[in-house]
């Protein structure tokens, strides 16, 4: 039976919610589909298990490496192959948790369809798809993560055997946190420093062997384990990998590009630009992870809030939920507001990396560029906004966020590495902001730039008629979601040309550019954390005028205005120093948050339950979807590990002895 | 090949040496390193002895926690209960008792990595809550751990609002006895520490009834575990509430009474007793109470918030001198990560705030000793200020310093989420204190109350507590800086934050005066007050920050200790203050009080301290003196040598030393595709 507060908030809602699941879905058909693949897992016995929470790491991954063995044989059972739809699958085995193959099926893979000559594909592949051998993809170093060209491993050329004597020099140069390295692969891409004839010839990857097929024991040279216990990703093994002239044929070494001939000549590769496009794709998948992420924050936590009572707004009557609270509304709902904005970040980011994709194999890359360094800046900000978003709505839940139970803290810990992996978020964001100085320096140039930066081109016509930025500041209208756009615009402009300038006065005052750069990089951070800001509000409120459905329209217009209102609240500062908005604006700012917060209240409920998780999605008490809370805390809490027996050992161990003594 | 320094070569032992990056960091420093620990613990003979004891602690292997990264959530309860017995036998054995000047020093030495901690509270509600009888009955018992307390007071679905707890407690004046009972699912208590496995006793508090009359909340001690074999009492249910994201040493414990009955005389009756024929009877004032929590939020400020925070500053700082990434100079080695401004300016402002807070803690702890002298002669004037600033403070502090632990953890890369730099259990165990013991919002809006009731009395003239005058004393104006420099005055940028706090105050108390006019309009009372929370909050975190830089700014002028101390004290204090600022610009900018132009100001000069404060970092963070046992990190240790340390732990990982079923039981089928026949 589901709670009567649910059922009330559900009753009261203005729009219907699967609309809204089909525009997040990308269509009804989409949704239909996805609904029955889910249902292929949910309705499988085979995939049932015992709470993870309540068993050892060992045990964890166990339970892991059983289900991805499983996943293997069921999607070749029911011949999914769309890598959305095996998603969708896997995601519903898995619910909040990584799996030990995951690097297999991705880098491994990907890396061996993407870098080696037809004779390796020939003789990997099938290998790789068949499950024969499990690889994983040994990059990040102990001593060495970010800086590629800082890694350590040694890869030598002996012409003799034709064949890579693999070395760890050093104990920095150990690998260490691949996934699936420790205990599950028995094979790794493993990048190393190339030597050949004498002569460093900078990182390669190579395919090597570490443990022996059959037996599944480290080969001799291979040093290989698991580096311990984590902030979460129990079922993940990240290991390390340690090689003492361990020797591979030259077959081995990855010879799409770079090739190296028998007798040791080496052959430069002809563009390397193409390896840019991964990047960009994992990349455009965390966005998508941050929204989702968040997406199941926000349900647990605004779901909890419809059903918990707490203190009393009116004397005399019953506690009120705790969402009625504005305190409380202002914690959650503008994260459910940014928690849409990210979903349609993350779509448009998919479909423009889709269409320039196909614009690579056709030759013209002139578009990479610019969404190499929208996605590193996207996957900085929406994670690092994701990652605190997060916290927010376990803080929110009160005591009970912080017990397992509540499903967050597994959300928490799964996703807040994504703000370090894949490019660390702070060098991401100065890798944005080097496309931002550039952009500026060509505009500053005379030169026009396109795409998202073009707002660029208008600052030097500013220049020319400075009483226009003034003109402009009274023209934002604060309820107009394409006005708010314009002010973002003319705030990351203005914090662009800002850092721009600050580096040259750097640069005026130093020798070198890296000083510089490094004395202004704050501004820098500042600067493409705006750009970032100015796109999402803009993809935001475009997707507004592609919503037919009037009820859900009004519904995201709202959580549109919200998103971009509280952002401006939250950086007033900005928008002041700047003269976008005056101060009788920004106190309107301000105010108008406070009124969309108790507008949104009546569809809270209705806007978390279509994002559509499935109760084994969320893995939360607290955010069930009937929202019989308690008794499944109770329910929950009597499996813990010390409960098992009525009167724990510790009894009998030492409490006892010491009363005696005492 | 080259070998610069930062690579360490394989065989190289665990070294007495230090990696010479960081014992180049601390031969710079700037100041004498123990002149500023003995200041921070308030004179040299304080850290002898606080020295002492920790090593005391540390040395002896029961208190170890080498594996505790390892460990499950049973093996870590059992060490934390031997923990705790085994300290009860050191105590007596070293001479040291529970209110000697060691105690706190104990407490820091084992981390808070024992259990019994709720057996203390119980204590303390017995002392404040019970008659004379009581005590003495009772508190003998317990100091000799004859029984085990714990304190029961939050039910599942009841936390902070104390009159809305359900259990019930019916005096049944035939037998003399109240009969306790959970009426249902979500009147069980639920978290209280210690019950779930250890404790016999605990104090509960229910809705007390006589006659089919209900009085409100009182406590109860009642008897849960039988003291011969440890089994349940009859018409207990008590046991584990599960997994958190810490705290798997403590047995926080579930509890539902059905129909259970304790004599008369165990409802603590200092304040009120039912007697035997049912009659109530009130008596004394229960202020005293609120002085009780008064003090353990006080206490919790520097016993839970700050140490952890001092504990990351430690591990990012000492790792960021000794991590190597990418090149600032072409041709020369990578550079330190500390030496990139975006690092800095994630990590010192954190250092700035540890230091910050700790004077705070000095501020406070004087105000509580003031208002205990008073309170001893009977005066209760100073309580509600005292009351005000403590859950401000509570909540400013616990607020800050998570996310501080939070940005520390995410600033040493990947490492950082290895349990074994340490981060990872630091955090999860401070995001707790934002919620326990008050949690921040409510606290924050009982700040702001107080707040608003002085700023409406300030306004009719009548007189308000020390800390608040300020409210009365406000004049609009402008910042007067002319250049940065003038952004390193504290005068300057002290009265930035007062002016801030005021308008925050001001705007609030305007904005709920026009609701006084509504309500008297026919908007409800409750509504209006609702409708301005997050204006509240705002403004008590405004007044908050305000004194704690006023503070750190006065503390500054008046330090003695020569050294070389209060130069770098005085650039703490700024990059503090203007840290603040730089991240709150709106809130400056906004009325005109700092220009445009200032605020360019503010920001070159935050940048520059940031540049000059990088080079005394590490003795910084040395001087708060942590023992590598205490940090128990593989990234933070003194002598740097972060990456053999890591190697070397992760070798003693169970996943190493186990052998896993998962490669026979799923790999090994799946591998030879036979797993069909599974």
């Amino acid at each position: 039976m589901m709670n009567a507060d649910l059922r009330r908030e559900r009753a009261a809602a203005t729009f219907q919610t699967e609309l809204l699941t089909h525009i997040l879905d990308g269509g009804a058909d989409r949704t239909r589909r996805r609904k029955e693949i889910e249902a292929l897992v949910l309705n499988d016995p085979d995939f049932q298990h015992e709470d993870l929470n309540f068993l050892s790491r060992s045990q964890r991954y166990e339970q892991a490496i059983r289900k991805s063995a499983l996943m293997v044989m069921k999607l070749r059972e029911y011949g999914i192959a769309d890598p959305e739809e095996i998603y969708w699958f896997k995601r519903t085995c898995l619910g909040s948790f990584p799996e030990p193959l995951g690097l297999h099926f991705s880098m491994f893979q990907k890396t061996l369809e993407t870098q080696t000559t037809d004779a390796q594909k020939e003789k990997w592949l099938p290998l790789v798809h068949g499950v024969k051998i499990i690889g994983t993809y040994a990059q990040t170093e102990m001593g060495h993560g970010t800086h590629l060209r800082g890694l350590e491993t040694t890869a030598t050329y002996d012409p003799a055997t034709q064949e890579f004597i693999l070395n760890s020099p050093t104990v920095t140069s150990i690998k260490w946190w691949p996934g699936g390295l420790g205990k599950t692969s028995n094979h790794a891409i493993v990048l190393a420093q190339l030597y050949t004839q004498g002569q460093c010839k900078g990182l390669h990857a190579f395919i090597v062997p570490i443990r022996q097929l059959g037996t599944h024991e480290p080969l001799p040279g291979i040093t290989v384990g698991d580096i311990g216990p984590k902030f979460g990703y129990d079922e993940m093994d990240n290991g390390y990998l340690k090689m003492d002239n361990f020797r591979i044929p030259r077959e081995n070494m990855l010879m799409k590009y770079a090739q190296v001939e028998p007798d040791g000549t080496y052959v430069k590769p002809l563009s390397d630009k193409l390896t840019y496009g991964t990047m960009v794709f994992i990349r455009s998948l965390i966005v998508g992870d941050s929204a989702r992420s968040l997406s199941r924050a926000c349900t647990i936590a605004i779901r909890y809030s419809a059903v918990r009572h707490q203190s009393e707004l009116k004397p005399g009557e019953p506690e009120p939920q705790i969402l009625d609270y504005q305190t409380q509304q202002y914690k959650l709902f503008p994260l459910l507001a940014t928690a849409y904005a990210f979903h349609f970040v993350g779509a448009y980011i998919k479909d423009t990396y889709r269409r320039i994709s196909g614009d690579i194999n056709e030759g013209d890359l002139s578009e990479l560029p610019e969404l190499h360094a929208l996605t590193a800046g996207l996957k900085a900000f929406t994670s690092w906004t994701a990652n605190a978003g997060i916290e927010e709505c376990r803080m929110a839940c009160g005591g009970h966020g912080y017990s397992r139970c509540s499903g967050i803290p597994d959300i928490y810990v799964t996703f807040t590495p994504s703000c370090t992996y894949e490019g660390e978020n702070t060098v991401m964001m100065l890798q944005t902001a080097r496309f931002l100085v550039k952009s500026y320096t060509q505009v500053s140039s005379g030169q026009r730039v396109t795409g998202m930066v073009s707002y660029l081109n208008d600052l030097s016509r500013q220049r020319i008629q400075p009483q226009h930025v003034a003109a402009r500041t009274v023209t934002v209208r604060i309820n107009d979601p394409v006005s708010l756009v314009e002010a973002y615009k003319a705030r990351a402009a203005r914090l662009v040309e800002a850092a721009a300038k600050n580096l040259q006065a750097e640069l005026n005052h130093r020798k070198s550019k890296e000083d510089a750069w490094n004395r202004t990089s704050v501004d820098l951070v500042r600067a493409s954390e705006a750009h970032c800001h100015y796109v999402i509000v803009k993809l935001f409120t475009a997707k507004l005028a592609e919503i037919s459905n009037a009820a859900v329209r009004a519904v995201l217009t709202e959580l549109c205005l919200l998103y971009a209102l509280y952002g401006i609240s939250k950086n007033t500062g900005d928008f002041l120093q700047a003269g976008i908005l005056t101060d009788a604006q920004i106190t309107q700012v301000n105010q108008r948050v406070k009124e969309l917060l108790a507008i949104i209240r009546r569809n809270a409920v209705a806007l978390v339950d279509s994002f559509d998780f499935h109760d084994v999605h969320l893995g939360s008490v607290l955010g069930r979807y009937d929202g019989n809370v308690y008794e499944n805390m109770f329910e929950w809490a009597k499996k813990s590990p010390l409960n098992k027996t009525e009167v724990h050992e510790s009894f009998h161990k030492h409490l006892k002895p010491m009363q005696a003594k005492l | 090949f080259r070998n610069p320094v930062h690579m360490v070569t394989m065989g190289q032992t665990r070294s007495e040496s230090v990696n010479p990056d960081l014992a180049n960091e601390r031969q710079t420093a700037s100041f004498s390193v123990e002149k500023l620990t003995a200041w921070l613990d308030g004179g040299a003979e304080r850290t002898r002895l606080r020295r002492a004891v920790v090593d005391a602690i540390e040395s002896d292997p029961v208190f170890s926690r080498e594996n505790q990264y390892f460990q499950s959530q049973n093996e870590r309860y059992e060490a934390a209960v031997r923990k705790a017995v085994h300290l009860q036998k050191k105590m007596h054995e070293m001479g040291w008792s529970e209110d000697g000047p060691e105690f706190k020093y104990i407490y820091r030495a084992v981390a808070g990595d024992v259990a019994f901690l709720l057996h203390r509270i119980f204590m303390r509600s017995i002392s404040m809550l019970g008659s004379d009888e009581q005590v003495a009955k009772w508190i003998p018992l317990a100091s000799q751990y004859q029984l085990i307390g714990s304190y029961a007071q939050t039910e599942l679905g009841h936390g902070t609002y104390l009159q809305g707890l359900e259990t019930t407690a019916v005096f049944d004046v035939t037998t003399q006895e109240f009969i306790l009972n959970t009426p249902k699912i979500s009147a069980m208590k639920w978290w209280p520490g210690d019950m779930g496995r250890s404790a016999t006793h605990t104090v509960v508090f229910a809705q007390l009834y006589i006659h089919g009359k209900c009085y409100g909340i009182h406590p109860f001690i009642v008897q849960i575990r039988s003291l011969q074999d440890h089994s349940l009492c009859p018409g207990i249910i008590a046991g584990d509430i599960g997994p958190k994201m810490n705290f798997e040493h403590i047995d926080n414990g579930y509890l539902m009474l059905q129909s259970v009955r304790v004599p008369r005389e165990n409802m603590l009756n200092k304040f009120c007793e039912v007697q035997p024929d049912g009659t109530y009877v009130r008596r004394g004032s229960q202020k005293i109470n609120y002085f009780t929590m008064t003090s353990v939020r006080i206490s919790l400020i520097s016993g839970e918030a700050i140490p952890p925070l001092m504990k990351a500053c430690t591990i990012a700082i000492r790792y960021s001198a000794v991590r190597r990434q990418s090149k600032l100079k072409p041709g020369e080695q990578e550079a330190k990560i500390l030496d990139y401004q975006t690092q800095q300016e994630k990590l010192l402002p954190q250092l700035a705030a540890a230091y910050a807070f700790h004077f705070i803690d000095d501020y406070l702890q004087e105000l509580f000793d003031r208002g205990y002298r008073e309170i001893q002669r009977k005066n209760f004037d100073t309580l509600p200020e005292l009351h005000a600033l403590s859950s401000g403070f509570k909540a400013l502090v616990t607020q800050y310093c998570t996310s501080g632990v939070e940005i520390c953890l995410r600033a040493c890369g990947g490492h950082g989420y290895s349990l074994l730099s340490g981060l990872p259990s630091l955090y999860t165990k401070i995001i707790a204190s934002c919620i326990y013991e008050g949690e921040n919002t409510v606290l924050l809006l009982q700040t702001a109350r107080f707040l608003i009731k002085c700023f409406m009395a300030a306004s009719t003239g009548q007189s308000v507590p020390p800390s608040v005058t300020y409210l009365a004393a406000a004049k609009p104006g402008k910042c007067p800086a002319k250049n940065k420099l003038d952004f390193l005055r504290p005068d300057i940028y002290t009265e930035a934050y007062q002016h801030a706090a005021v308008r925050s105050v001001w705007r609030t108390g305007s904005t709920a005066a026009k609701l006084q006019d509504l309500i008297q309009s026919g908007v409800k009372k409750h509504d209006a007050w609702n409708r301005c929370t997050v204006q509240l909050v705002q403004a008590a975190k405004a007044h908050c920050h305000y004194i704690t830089v006023k503070n750190f700014a006065e503390t500054v002028e008046k330090i003695e200790t020569k050294g070389g101390i209060q130069r770098i004290m005085k650039h703490l204090c700024d990059l503090f203050a203007l840290h603040g600022i730089f991240s709150n610009t709106g809130v400056f900018l906004h009325d005109g009080y700092i220009s445009g132009e200032q605020m360019d100001m503010v920001t070159a000069s935050y940048l520059d301290l940031l540049a000059i404060i990088r080079k005394d970092a590490v003795p910084l963070v040395d001087a708060f003196d942590f023992t590598d046992k205490s940090l128990n990190s593989a990234l933070g240790s003194y002598d740097g040598q972060v990456y053999q340390r890591l190697y070397e732990w992760a070798q003693k990982s169970p996943t190493n030393k186990q052998i896993s079923p998962a490669y026979g039981k799923y790999l090994k089928p799946l591998l030879h595709n036979r797993l069909s026949k599974l």
